[in-house]
């Protein structure tokens, strides 16, 4: 089972001697491997933190207009219930405006282009089909928080160097080079969100 | 090296001889590595490998389980638990290193025994016995401070009555106990630096044991008949010896599997055996628990240790003597140490002109005698303190140290020793003789 | 010589270890066949959900197990409850968050991420660790024979503990005592919590007070130690890869001994 079987043609010689001491180095490394992976394995992350891989949110309570930030995988995560004013501001922009047209949506394919229904989360039997935006709340740019309800495109305001983005989420002026990106995110019931 | 001769190491690549000239540590390795050890030694010299095991074992286990854990009074208890349910093999882990710790202890005091049976630490060898001891107190230390890290009832007992010891010190005893605890009870302040301490104590070890592998390199070693390989010539020395590599590396690795294979059965079957339940009881400081018992390897010093109370003529005598200072709490702590102490001197207290036990029919009985006293103190040590146990513990005690001060060296002047071996290689053929080894493998002997 | 040294040291090693007493002189435990006990002992995830309803039922009301994270309910080894059947049996309980209410905290029911509550009384000590925080066998004098043989005998303290009442009572300090076969001292302050019958198993198991009693000492052991397969698999692995080493090395140190057995007279091995 863990013997390095050696081929005898090589060796005219002392066969048997060698086969035994190669057997015996063989099992001894393997016996050393056993030993180091777990070694190594006990720096993977344990499984109190395995476990908060993916969070339940209750969202049941959560009024249009408002917004609950959450920590998810060590970083805010915001998730807002937009008005329908909020999103047409969001659906009338022209894909050709935006310096970033890509979606960062993990739950789509890498491709999707950044509409504002690519950037919501669909909610099942929820008529107004883009009023869930979930979003990494992390500035693009070098990584700081962007403030709510704030810069020139009724979005989010990054003010460590001046980044703005649109109700949709979407870097509209400034250093950010990608739109603020989405986590796997998916309704497991009407009123609960599971991140992760 | 050993000031036996032998083929020292010398450089033939390019490579080889370019190191060489700015650090000869391939030359240090080799000759380490192919010391000459006398072909004689039995399996009670293979405990040297597994110490040397168990010190990496411990280190490592050790390193990567304070990477989990919070050596903090409120949290400390509860990271071992999120060690031993959270972390990947967090379980295997605590439990290797609490029971290597039992392991080391075994193999020291295996280690220790075969030293005092076969007279290792009489001349030339004291420097490389007085270096073991000095090991032998530094694991004592560090296993006393890491059973306070994880914080249960065990563990703040345990420190507060050992540490209780050193306010047992006349004159200077409690600011020396307040210093070392680093407030007016075992709290935070005492668990922090037992962290810390616990943590470099270990290399401290490693490096007594390099200084303990050179002394006795530079001796060479004992052998089960004390007598000394011969240092005449290099055909002579090589009938007494054998290069360590490959002869006693593979013997010794054999003899580590044998015994690593029993310590993982008692880590998979029965890890908890040689601990204490109320360890698993997060500490209290306001609830002492009924007996209060250390780790199995301090028990022999415990019981040392409590014998000696009030009643004892010897303390009485003690205490009225020294007009009062040395009391029965004192008193105890003196004998604990110097149950050590005493055992440091053996190389002078030792008259007999005889190494090996093998060849002294009269120190044999006291030895084995010694042997099961070691193991009455250990018993006795974790029985409560009360009778039949306390005298029996004082009769123990009194033997430990009537053993180093009176028998051995009485022994060494009345004893009539047996002829010994005039070589090692005699000795060898006598048990080894050709035809007794057990293989048919035809070999010419003419080498 | 080697023999004299093992035999001591294996004895030192079961003398010390055998007076592992919890308190004072307790009362005798009769030993229980466990199905985890054993090198392949394994835990019976069916007895494991009857203790865990037992506990949930009857214990919980005044003892906490605030080492045991509710999701490893659903972890392999143990009662193993499926996903959402966790998640629903977790918000039972509420939990305090300091997080809420802008750092004031408040309570809000528990998700699988969290660990049980802790006791509810403070003269009620937590379970977690209880199977392995008391001994069941002692000795004989000191010898740690019983406990080599039949384990510490935490969960078998528990179940004799749960079946020892003898139903005498009495007052002492303004507080009732109940008098108890195996708990040292014999008088304990709780009441006896069980009395068979206490609860109704999905699974027609016996709810006598013997059955009851050695299902919730089951899923104690398991909350004391929920790895427990794993570690006895990961033993056995050892001993088993160990062993072999060992006989490997065996032969090759034999190998290489053979010619100065036989008569070699210098160390230089042949090759």
């Amino acid at each position: 089972m863990m013997e390095n079987v050696v081929s005898h043609a090589d060796d005219p010689e002392g066969t048997r001697r060698d086969f035994l001491f190669y057997a015996t180095g063989g099992a001894g490394v393997v016996v050393a491997g056993a030993a180091v992976w777990p070694l190594v394995n006990q720096m993977n992350p344990s499984a109190d933190v395995q476990a908060l891989s993916s969070i339940r949110v209750d969202v049941g309570d959560l009024e249009p207009g408002s917004q609950l930030t959450v920590k998810y995988l060590g970083k805010p995560v915001f998730i807002r219930r937009r008005t329908e004013e909020e999103i047409a501001l969001a659906r009338d922009v022209e894909l050709s405006e935006l310096p970033d047209q890509i979606a960062r949506n993990p739950n789509l394919e890498d491709t999707a282009l950044a509409t504002d229904e690519n950037r919501s989360l669909a909610q099942p039997g929820n008529d107004n089909a883009e009023e869930w935006l979930v979003m990494i709340g992390v500035c693009t740019h070098l990584g700081c928080v962007p403030l709510g309800e704030a810069g020139d495109f009724g979005g989010w305001f990054c003010p460590c160097h001046g980044s703005h983005y649109d109700t949709a989420g979407r870097i509209r002026r400034g250093p950010a080079p990608e739109n603020m990106h989405l986590p796997i995110a998916s309704f497991a019931d009407e009123t609960t969100i599971v991140l992760g | 090296m050993a000031g036996i001769p032998h083929d020292h190491y010398e450089p033939t690549t390019q490579g080889e001889k370019w190191l060489h000239r700015r650090l000869p540590i391939v030359g240090l390795l080799y000759d380490t590595l192919m010391l000459p050890t006398p072909r004689n030694l039995n399996w009670m010299w293979i405990w040297g490998i597994v110490l040397t095991f168990c010190l990496a074992l411990q280190i490592i286990t050790g390193i990567v389980l304070a990477m989990h854990y919070t050596p903090d009074t409120d949290l400390a208890f509860a990271s071992v638990e999120h060690i031993m349910r959270n972390v990947n093999g967090g379980f295997m882990l605590r439990y290797m290193h609490q029971n290597g710790a039992s392991l080391f202890f075994v193999a020291v005091y295996a280690h220790i025994f075969r030293s005092l049976y076969y007279g290792s630490y009489k001349e030339p060898r004291e420097i490389t016995w007085i270096i073991g001891i000095l090991i032998y107190v530094a694991m004592m230390a560090t296993a006393f401070m890491g059973y306070v890290l994880p914080w249960g009832q065990m563990s703040f007992w345990g420190a507060t009555v050992i540490t209780g010891l050193f306010g047992a010190i006349p004159f200077i005893g409690d600011t020396l106990q307040t210093w070392l605890l680093g407030g007016p009870a075992v709290d935070n302040a005492t668990l922090t630096r037992f962290f810390s301490l616990h943590y470099l104590l270990p290399f401290v070890i490693v490096g007594l044991v390099i200084v303990h592998i050179w002394a006795f390199h530079t001796t060479g070693n004992n052998n089960p008949t004390g007598v000394e390989v011969r240092r005449t010539s290099k055909e002579d020395a090589a009938k007494d010896t054998l290069p360590f590599w490959p002869y006693f590396v593979m013997k010794d690795l054999f003899a580590l599997a044998i015994v690593l294979a029993v310590f993982f059965a008692v880590v998979g079957f029965m890890p908890n055996y040689l601990g204490h339940p109320d360890n698993y009881i997060p500490a209290n400081p306001l609830a002492t628990p009924a007996h209060i018992v250390p780790e199995w390897y301090f028990l022999p010093f415990y019981a040392i240790l409590r014998a000696f109370t009030a009643d004892v003529w010897v303390v009485i005598a003690a205490d009225w003597i020294t007009g009062g200072i040395v009391d029965a709490k004192f008193f105890g702590v003196l004998a604990m140490f110097g149950a050590i102490v005493v055992m440091a001197l053996a190389p002078w207290l030792d008259t007999s002109s005889v190494r090996s036990g093998r060849y002294r029919p009269m120190f044999k009985w006291w030895f084995a005698l010694f042997v099961v006293n070691f193991v009455v103190l250990t018993w006795v040590g974790a029985m409560p303190a009360e009778e039949p146990y306390a005298t029996i513990s004082l009769i123990a005690s009194a033997y430990w140290f009537g053993y180093f001060l009176v028998i051995l060296p009485l022994l060494g002047v009345i004893e009539k020793p047996l002829p010994q071996p005039s070589t090692i290689e005699e000795d060898y053929n006598a048990h080894y003789a050709p035809n007794t080894g057990g293989t048919k493998t035809l070999v010419n002997p003419a080498e | 010589m080697l023999k004299q040294l093992t035999i001591a040291a294996t004895l030192a090693f079961g003398l010390s270890s055998g007076s592992a007493m919890a308190a004072g002189v307790a009362g005798h435990i009769e030993d229980i066949d466990f199905s985890f006990e054993g090198p392949f002992g394994k835990f019976d995830q069916n007895q494991l959900q009857r203790g865990l309803q037992v506990y949930t039922e009857i214990c919980s009301a005044c003892h906490g197990l605030q080492y045991v994270p509710l999701r490893s309910l659903g972890d392999a080894g143990g009662p193993q409850l499926p996903e959402d059947q966790v998640r629903a049996y977790a918000e039972f309980y509420e939990v305090f968050d300091s997080e809420l209410l802008d750092g004031d905290g408040d309570f809000r029911p528990a998700t699988p991420t969290d660990n049980f509550p802790k006791s509810g009384m403070s003269t009620a000590p937590d379970l977690s660790l209880m199977a392995k925080a008391r001994a069941g066998f002692h000795g004989p004098y000191g010898l740690g024979i019983n406990q080599f043989f039949k384990g510490i005998g935490g969960p078998e303290y528990i179940a004799n503990l749960l079946t020892g009442y003898t139903g005498e009572e009495k007052e002492q300090a303004g507080a009732i005592f109940y008098e108890n076969t195996a708990f040292p001292g014999g008088w304990i302050a709780m009441a006896p919590p069980l009395y068979g019958d206490d609860v109704d198993f999905a699974d027609g198991a016996s709810t006598e007070l013997e059955s009851v009693a050695e299902d919730v000492s089951a899923f104690l052991m398991w909350t004391a130690e929920p790895k427990l397969m794993a570690r006895k698999q990961a033993g056995f692995v050892g001993v088993m890869m160990l062993i072999i080493l060992a006989a490997l090395l065996y032969l090759t140190n034999k190998r290489i001994w053979a010619p100065v057995k036989n008569g070699r007279k210098t160390g230089v091995p042949a090759e």
